[in-house]
């Protein structure tokens, strides 16, 4: 007999009311004042405690654009970090060659976001087209020398626009007032939370489509995808064009929220951190990209903080130094994933509480089998 | 002309640097279909223990920096096939967690050179000849070039010879060609894994005290920063090629360096534009064969 809560319904609903119940409570946090001592600064109604979860979701939001690549396209991109740079960098030079234009402010920076989302999708689809024209490493390593290529140019300065390695800081007097400095940001909170979940709603549109079973049926075998006359190519351009606007929302979050951006975003070391945050998430979910996220910003955040604390300084050389590297234990802790818990945090849940959903044979992905092609 | 010749000998000098990273890359990709993302770490810490070392046998000297190349060496081979056996193997025939690992131990490790060096580079000391020039045809050649382009040459010659001579060479090549065929033969090749991951640390290990040598300095980023020069020249030259890989280095390096005078600095563009290329006209690279 099938239950209301056994039913596809009844689980669609269930699960609608739960991710409105999780955006609810993460949304009235500001009003709240809870303090986890060892997880967060301080109490959540501080400005320091909200930048953190708000930089937190900006990068889980970051995380699942990421998702959409490589756990639903399995395709290993080296150079996501460039358009969440584009986001970021974008913004922030825009707005600053339109401030003295003399619009109204609002239309500075109105048109300024829809100038950088086109940006960003022109510059996906330019770096997608020519780079999936290879696949498996070769796809990795030209995306990886595209991004480098971009974080040289950032760094270098050219066409003095991006600051070289000072970087460059938003232009204050063309954002709207309720977005600027330490008293509003309460709403630049709330603003972060609002990117991540329209960046979510866009993955379940995007993998729900039937554009999406292509891409995730091209990932497990693209042989059998081309002669059933589907082509592969287009769309995963459509989704590697998609994941770049996607990240680019994420990095106008950051610029807005971190007023200032250096060449440190567009590194290769920020997205090999992406790949350490949806791996240690769980690869192929959705929720693995969020948890990964948020996790991984609290403990970075936690991390430092524990290495300058009286506890580890008194430690001896041989245990102070690798605990003092945030890096270090991250990088070691992603290695005991990769290597004894493939389905990373998600995964784990999913075991401990034997929930088999429908998801069930992602939960080893299959993700680049053609690695050695 | 001098301007040529000297561009083009300092360019196969850094070429020099970047084939010792890359054939080792370059095997290990062959044989296992690995990337190994951990790669410049072997190369980070070889340099750093090859220093500490080679400065305690004597600060400045020859027989300072010769020692230093031999623990680089030594030690590249012994942490690049421990780090087969305890993170690699268990993952066999995995190649996605493979690379994954890697990454998190390249990511790890970095920060734990920082934890124990410093975060900034440590200058050294060098025997004088290598700080001085010679005069080849009017072009002033730094001496340390030639330091760079001699034992990239043993090495190349060494690890040709260990693969054509040797009947572990030969499992090598054969796995190379087709792994699954050697395994039907009853040879165990996951000992070959081993060994190439040695004599890819070992090559990397050298390059690691070599690289202190040519920027004067060593730094927990040093590796990291060649890996992906590295990399591009692995993919150019054709994964799993040794002479393609040893082609592509001077060519890459040559162009960085010829863009680097006459365009401006604009060297690591100009090798990202020649992969591109490479990649779009022949995507196997320069000497690449077409995987079965």
């Amino acid at each position: 007999m099938r239950t209301f809560l056994t039913s596809r319904r009844g689980i669609l609903t269930g699960r609608l009311l739960v991710g409105t119940a999780v955006i609810v409570a993460a949304a009235i946090l500001p009003l709240l004042a809870i303090d986890i001592p060892g997880v967060l600064p301080g109490p959540t109604y501080t400005p320091g405690t909200l930048t953190v979860l708000a930089y937190a979701m900006l990068i889980a939001a970051l995380a699942l654009s990421y998702h959409l690549i490589f756990g639903v396209a399995g395709m290993l991109s080296f150079g996501h970090a460039m358009f969440f740079a584009a986001g970021a960098y974008g913004l922030g030079i825009i707005l600053r060659l339109l401030a003295p234009t003399g619009m109204p402010s609002e239309v500075v920076f109105l048109l300024s976001i829809g100038i950088t989302l086109v940006v960003a999708l022109v510059l996906g689809n330019l770096v997608g087209a020519l780079a999936l024209r290879v696949s498996g490493i070769s796809f990795a390593m030209v995306t990886l020398a595209i991004a480098q290529a971009m974080n040289v140019m950032i760094r270098r300065n050219v066409g003095g626009l991006t600051g070289g390695e000072e970087g460059i800081t938003l232009t204050v007097s063309v954002v709207p007032d309720w977005l600027v400095g330490v008293v509003n940001t309460r709403n630049l909170y709330w603003m972060a939370l609002a990117v991540l979940v329209l960046v979510y709603l866009a993955c379940v549109w995007v993998e729900r489509s039937r554009l999406g079973h292509v891409v995730a049926a091209a990932r497990e075998n693209e042989l059998r995808v081309t002669v059933l006359g589907l082509r592969p190519y287009l769309v995963r351009l459509f989704l590697f064009g998609t994941a770049a606007v996607l990240a680019a929302v994420a990095g106008m979050g950051f610029m807005l929220l971190q007023s200032s951006a250096t060449p440190r975003i567009s590194t290769s070391d920020f997205t090999l951190t992406l790949l350490v945050i949806v791996v240690l998430g769980g690869v192929g979910y959705r929720w693995g990209a969020i948890v990964g996220g948020i996790v991984y910003t609290l403990l970075d955040q936690r991390l430092a903080a524990l290495a300058s604390s009286d506890v580890i300084a008194g430690l001896p050389d041989v245990l102070r130094i690798p605990l003092s590297e945030p890096l270090f234990i991250l990088g070691m802790l992603f290695v005991l994933v990769v290597m004894f818990a493939p389905g990373g945090i998600v995964g784990i849940a999913h075991r401990a509480t034997g929930w088999r959903g429908s998801k069930k044979d992602v939960e080893e992905p299959a993700v680049l089998q053609d690695m050695e092609a | 002309m001098t301007t040529v010749l000297l561009l083009l000998i300092t360019g196969v000098g850094l070429g020099a640097l970047y084939f010792l990273v890359a054939s080792g890359l370059s095997l290990i990709y062959g044989l296992m279909g690995v990337l190994n993302f951990a790669h410049g770490s072997f190369l980070t810490l070889a340099g750093f223990l090859g220093w500490e070392v080679g400065r305690r046998v004597g600060d400045g000297s020859w027989a300072g920096l010769l020692t230093g190349m031999l623990v680089g060496l030594v030690v590249g081979a012994l942490v690049a096939a421990i780090t087969e056996l305890v993170f690699i193997r268990p993952l066999y025939n995995r190649h996605i967690e493979q690379v994954l690992v890697t990454v998190g131990l390249g990511l790890a490790s970095v920060a734990l050179f920082e934890g124990i060096w410093g975060t900034d580079p440590i200058q050294i000391r060098l025997p004088e000849w290598l700080g001085q020039t010679t005069d080849v045809l009017g072009a002033n050649i730094p001496n340390d070039r030639w330091l760079l382009i001699g034992s990239a040459a043993l090495v190349l010659v060494g690890i040709v010879l260990f693969l054509q001579k040797t009947s572990y060479g030969l499992v090598i090549r054969a796995g190379v060609e087709n792994r699954t065929m050697v395994t039907a033969l009853g040879i165990d090749v996951r000992r070959a894994f081993t060994i190439v991951f040695a004599i890819g640390g070992a090559a990397a290990g050298l390059g690691g005290v070599l690289a202190s040598v040519y920027y004067g300095q060593v730094g927990a980023h040093q590796g990291t920063s060649l890996l992906i020069y590295a990399f591009i020249v692995t993919v150019i030259g054709g994964l799993g090629s040794l002479s393609g890989a040893a082609i592509a280095s001077v060519l890459v390096a040559v162009i960085q360096q010829f863009a680097n005078f006459y365009l401006g600095g604009t060297g690591d563009l100009a090798v990202v534009l020649a992969l591109a290329a490479v990649l779009l006209v022949r995507p196997t690279g320069l000497m690449g064969k077409v995987k079965h």
